[in-house]
């Protein structure tokens, strides 16, 4: 069988992701609207599969939320952790039934960070919706320049000040803890409140170092897709955390 | 002379070790679980052999100490089931065969494929590494129950070899989790043209319910392992109690309780047996259907039962606590959900003895295996809900009788799905390699499935009657020397013990003729036609079985995959062509289904 | 070869290999797991038999009627499932659901890495408290047995349990350092200890001999070494034999 057929040759490095509708050859404005009608697969319907403009966003997208969908299971099993060793007491020596949580007071600086965290939150969306202006995107596909890169730019420094702000507002509130003398060892609740908001700051960490990704990547990458497809889906990785926050924060602020 | 889309060709070494090629992947992470199946069967004859002849001295090392026992117990649960029974059939197959079976040329990120790749593989190496360490490798079971585990002064091994195995899981956690997103993500938007849901294989349906499992479960394992991290370095008690004595060391004020760990550690462990068998059961079913030239019987049901399996399966994990210090009402509740599982379990049995119904099948190797696979699943799933009403399980937890069950129903029909699939797919495997189209010998494979089959009962069935007869898991000796009442009562499975231990070395060296094989065939096979099983999915279409296939070079050549009809579509014989791809556009051919 | 070694017992069960069966829930609990085992064997058997003359009968026919084939057989292996699980459900409740009577014997059973310690609570019927920080094997007091308090004064700690025959028995478990799993087969009971908590298990004892106590839950490298033996007895060999023990203010 392979003796009859005679390979092809093939630049190697030529890139072309035909499920992208991305042949290499030149590509079609990345706006959302249907242009209609020229055949080449525009006006394509679902039945047929999974190619068409935008589908490398959707998937990239959909990556994200099942990555996320994973990290909120993660969390769940934490704060199951917490809520049964708020209830556990044990039984002392006179056969009695001691429950000793002592809560952790916390730290006003933490409504501040939350705050901090609400706004960069509107920030990132406000640097995601540059991403798709209709208007701007035209222009990139006509050769005018980098319109949306310049137009987000702004909004994603933002958004990394903001980020770095609520850190080291973290920061803050477990200096001031300690001060008070209550470290990650001292006891029931303070193992929480370090390790609940320590696991959530590695994420904003994480967080921070993929904007700054998206910010490289503005400035780096000539395919509007692909600068879309790096700040969208670090704005749903944002939102996720700072939704995530919130209820942190409630939880610890309210539930202890 | 460079061959289009065969990145695996290319003679740069460092492109085809870190190569995003979803195929070679798939081949790595079979290398892989080759490589872990053959140390954990090692270590399970270790453990056979010291269980009968305690004074055997292991070469090299000399006698085996209890401790020694229970490190290699450890390491042969943990890596059978996460770096075999996790990684062949779901990452390694998976990736091997989703794509094509989707229609779709990559994966949906395969980059983070790779990364899942590399971070198992340090998982691995770093789970391997551990019995080198002062003290050894860690003993507390694959289970790893604290605080036994989270105590260093527990035992030997709980230091140093405890911290590894702890790292090693939580790098299998994330390349787990990180590789179902992926398979998820490739199978809900990588779909060629046609391929609806309800077209999907019955593989690709556990492929996705095992990938969804693994995105619930793995991450609750991971927190898991975190809490228990902490307890060991970082002075908490989560899973550790307020006074606990150990070895002298006081543990105060943690207000833990183990049985948390419990919890969390069963709400993964679970689910992560199904990850272990899904697949297993989809490619059983699309065998069965397709060598016996029909469709798998009630496909819709079987379809529904999949995905029933993962959601009860995530509601049963109190049926491993039921002498643990639960709550008897919880056991009642945790063991009705639990024998709720074995409807579907039942429906799909039925369905799968309804499609070889007198359908006069090939019994071809892979079908010798899938036949197999129904077999052990019966035979191993019967016990389940025996072990899941708690008055009985009362009597047989942590015996034998349980070690019997798990090994029929999850390490015997899980391996012969593997075997199944290897057998199927050899083609496949070796058109990644560049060598389009070899098969295994038949032969040698009818001999391989006969021995392993009996083997394998011949290993597993007697084991239910230690276990009746008393003898708990992770004994490591049977007997103490002292005449005590315990020892009477052990002695008695004696010979049932020696009888499984022959029957183990048999098990065990049927699989040279398996890795004989597959050598042979690599070396000097001879290729076979191009759709040699006649199947009907897409991983068979042309384009993806012959690695000669030109690529198309621009969009106007692409020849796109289309899908028109579900899988297992097959005429009467009269007929000249007797399957009909899901590919094959011709409508004449295609008389209306059912 | 399994043959040649069937069990001395006489017993039904020794088909399945059960070693004798000595208390009181006992018959019940072996009837339903024998129940259960023949039926999942004939099941395996059945289904067997269907699989080989489906495979062995030449003539080819379709399966088509998804109602007789799939749900039908569903729906009766279900019913029988339900059966089987309500039937476990009742033995259970009746085992488990309910506390012991208040006059059942108290003793407490702690398990430490790797030994059991039986402890009979005296005239009394309260046990001393204990504190980990006194626990002290060289000094005899394994438990860590606070002498100061008044209730300890009458305690007996013995390293192998007596039990009296058809008396009730309430055991607290406990455990001082990692998981434990008594289990002690002749008397079909099996439950772990675990360290911070107190757990409670009931039963009565019918035949006097003597069994076997294991631990069946993994607790480290003497994990196989950590048995025990249970003495069932007569009651008035029972109260002999705690007589003689020393109590642990004769220590
Ligand atoms: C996949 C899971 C798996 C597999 C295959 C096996 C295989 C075997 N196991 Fe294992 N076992 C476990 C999972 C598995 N086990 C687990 C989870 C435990 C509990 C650990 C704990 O308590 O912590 C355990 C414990 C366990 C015990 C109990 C020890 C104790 O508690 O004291 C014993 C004792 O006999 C045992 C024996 C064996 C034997 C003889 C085999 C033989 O069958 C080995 C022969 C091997 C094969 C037949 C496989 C060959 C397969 C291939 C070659 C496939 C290759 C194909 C591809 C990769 C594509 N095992
Ligand atoms: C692939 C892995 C796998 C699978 C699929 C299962 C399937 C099941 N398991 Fe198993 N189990 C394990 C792997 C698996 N198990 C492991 C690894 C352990 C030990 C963990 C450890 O402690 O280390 C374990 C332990 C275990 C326990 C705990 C025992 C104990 O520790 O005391 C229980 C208790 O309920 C249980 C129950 C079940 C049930 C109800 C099913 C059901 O899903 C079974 C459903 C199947 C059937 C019911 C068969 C259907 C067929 C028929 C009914 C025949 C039809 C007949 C005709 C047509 C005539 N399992
Ligand atoms: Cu104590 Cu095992
Ligand atoms: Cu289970």
């Amino acid at each position: 069988m392979p003796a009859t057929v005679t390979p092809n040759r093939v630049e190697p490095d030529r890139r072309h992701h035909l499920e992208d509708h991305d042949n290499g050859s030149g590509r079609r404005p990345p706006t959302d609207k249907r242009t209609g009608g020229g055949g080449d697969n525009d006006n394509w319907d679902r039945s047929r599969g999974n190619y068409g403009p935008r589908e490398r966003l959707r998937r990239a997208r959909m990556g994200v939320f099942f990555a996320i969908a994973s990290d909120l299971m993660f969390f769940v099993a934490i704060v199951s952790t917490f809520f049964v060793n708020q209830s556990t007491g044990h039984i002392n020596v006179y056969n009695q039934y001691v429950n000793d949580w002592t809560p952790t007071a916390v730290p006003r600086i933490l409504w501040f960070n939350t705050l901090v965290l609400l706004i960069s939150s509107l920030t990132m969306e406000m640097a995601r919706r540059q991403m798709f202006r209709e208007h701007d995107a035209m222009d990139e596909w006509l050769g005018l320049g980098k319109p949306i890169t310049r137009r987000t730019i702004p909004w994603l420094i933002a958004t990394i000040i903001l980020g770095l702000a609520f850190l080291a507002g973290q920061w803050t509130a477990w200096r001031q803890l300690a001060a008070q003398h209550v470290f990650f060892r001292t006891n029931q609740s303070s193992h929480f409140f370090y390790l609940i908001t320590g696991v959530h700051a590695v994420h904003l960490f994480l967080g921070i170092a993929i904007l700054i990704a998206a910010f490289t990547g503005l400035y780096l990458s000539r395919q509007l897709e692909t600068r879309q497809i790096i700040v969208d889906s670090a704005s749903w990785y944002w939102h996720a955390m700072g939704l995530l926050w919130i209820f942190l924060f409630a939880l610890l602020a309210f539930c202890q | 002379m460079t061959l289009p889309n065969q990145q695996v060709l290319s003679p740069k070494l460092y492109t085809r070790l870190f190569t995003t090629d979803h195929r070679i992947i798939g081949l790595q992470y079979l290398a892989l679980a080759l490589f872990s199946v053959t140390i954990g069967t090692l270590l399970s004859l270790v453990m056979r052999i010291h269980l009968v002849w305690p004074t055997w001295p292991l070469p090299l090392h000399g006698l085996i100490l209890p401790e020694d026992y229970l490190a290699v117990v450890t390491l042969h649960g943990t890596i059978m089931l996460f770096f075999v029974l996790t990684t062949a059939p779901q990452a390694g197959f998976g990736n091997l065969i989703l794509p094509s079976q989707l229609g779709a040329r990559h994966m949906a990120f395969p980059v983070l494929n790779a990364l899942s790749f590399w971070t198992t593989a340090a998982a691995l190496i770093t789970l391997l590494s551990s019995p080198l360490v002062p003290n050894g490798a860690a003993i507390s079971g694959w289970t790893a129950y604290p605080p036994l585990s989270a105590v260093a002064a527990a035992g030997p091994g709980q230091g140093l070899g405890m911290d590894l195995w702890l790292v090693s899981i939580s790098l299998f956690a994330l390349a787990s989790t990180a590789s179902s997103i992926n398979i998820l993500t490739t199978i809900i938007r990588n779909r060629c043209p046609g391929l609806t849901w309800d077209r999907l294989p019955l593989t690709v349906w556990g492929w996705f319910t095992a990938a969804l499992l693994s995105l619930i479960a793995f991450s609750v394992l991971l927190a898991a392992l975190l809490l228990l991290f902490c307890d060991r370095h970082c002075g908490t008690g989560f899973f550790v109690p307020t006074g606990d004595l150990v070895n002298g060391v006081l543990h105060r004020g943690a207000n833990g309780s183990p049985l948390l760990w419990l919890h969390l550690f069963w709400f993964f462990g679970h689910p992560e047996v199904y990850i272990a068998i899904l697949p297993g059961m989809g490619l059983t079913s699309m065998l069965l259907a397709n060598f016996s030239r029909r469709r798998p019987f009630a496909y819709r049901t079987m379809i529904y039962t999949t995905l029933l399996i993962g959601l009860l399966g995530l509601l049963v994990w109190g049926h491993h606590m039921f002498v643990s210090g639960l709550n008897p009402f919880a056991s009642s509740a945790f063991s009705v959900s639990s024998i709720a599982i074995a409807i579907p379990a039942t429906a799909k049995v039925l369905s799968w003895l309804a499609t070889i119904w007198r359908a006069k099948p090939q019994y071809t190797t892979a079908m010798l295996f899938s036949l197999g696979f129904v077999s052990l699943f019966i035979a191993g799933g019967l016990t389940g809900p025996i072990l899941a009403q708690p008055i009985l399980d009362q009597y047989l937890n942590n015996t034998l009788f349980v070690v019997a069950h798990f090994h029929l129903i999850m390490a015997m029909a899980g391996v012969f799905g593997l075997f199944a699939a290897t057998y199927y797919w050899f083609p496949q495997i070796s058109a990644a390699l560049g060598k389009p189209n070899l098969i295994l010998s038949e032969s040698l494979g009818r001999w391989h499935f006969w021995i392993t089959i009996l083997a394998a009962y011949a290993v597993f069935l007697p084991m239910h009657l230690s276990g009746l007869a008393g003898e708990p898991r992770h004994y490591a000796q049977l007997t103490t020397g002292s005449l005590t009442p315990t020892t009477a009562l052990l002695a008695r499975t004696i010979p049932a013990n020696l009888h499984t231990t022959y029957s183990a070395f048999v098990l065990a060296a049927a699989q040279l003729l398996f890795f004989y094989n597959l050598v042979r065939t690599l070396l000097r096979g001879t290729p076979a036609p191009e759709n040699p099983w006649q199947s009907t999915t897409l991983e068979w279409h042309p384009q993806f079985t012959n690695p000669f296939f030109p690529l198309p070079a621009s969009d106007e050549e692409t020849e796109k995959i289309i899908v028109y009809r579900d899988p297992c579509h097959y005429h009467a014989p009269p007929s000249g062509t007797i399957f009909i791809p899901q590919w094959m556009p011709d409508a004449s051919i295609d008389p209306k289904p059912e | 070869m399994i043959l040649a070694s069937a069990p001395t017992a006489t017993s039904p069960s020794a088909f399945w290999y059960l070693p004798i069966d000595a208390a009181a829930h006992g018959p019940a609990l072996d009837h339903h797991l024998l129940l259960n085992l023949w039926i999942a064997l004939a099941l395996l058997t059945l289904a067997h038999l269907i699989l080989f003359t489906g495979l062995i009968l030449r003539l080819r026919s379709e399966p088509t009627h998804i109602g007789r084939i799939e749900y039908l057989p569903l729906a009766i292996i279900t019913t029988l499932f339900i059966a089987l699980a309500v039937r476990a459900e009742s033995l259970w409740a009746a085992n488990r659901y309910t506390g012991p009577s208040r006059t059942a014997l108290q003793i407490e059973v702690t398990g430490v890495q790797f030994a059991w310690y039986f402890r009979y609570p005296g005239p009394d019927a309260t046990f001393g408290v204990t504190r980990p920080q006194l626990v002290s094997a060289a000094e005899a007091n394994p438990l860590g047995i606070d002498p100061a308090d008044p209730h300890s004064i009458d305690d007996r700690v013995t390293s192998k349990l007596v039990l009296p025959a058809n008396r009730e028995i309430d055991l607290t478990l406990r455990s001082q350092d990692v998981i434990h799993g008594l289990s002690i087969p002749e008397l079909r009971l099996k439950q772990n200890a675990i360290p911070g908590q107190t757990v409670h298990l009931h039963f009565t004892a019918t035949t006097p001999g003597t069994y076997a106590l294991l631990c069946t839950q993994l607790c480290g490298l003497g994990h196989f070494r950590m048995n025990a033996t249970v003495q069932v007895v007569p009651w008035g060999d029972y109260i002999g034999w705690l007589a003689s023990q020393p109590t642990e203010a004769h220590q």
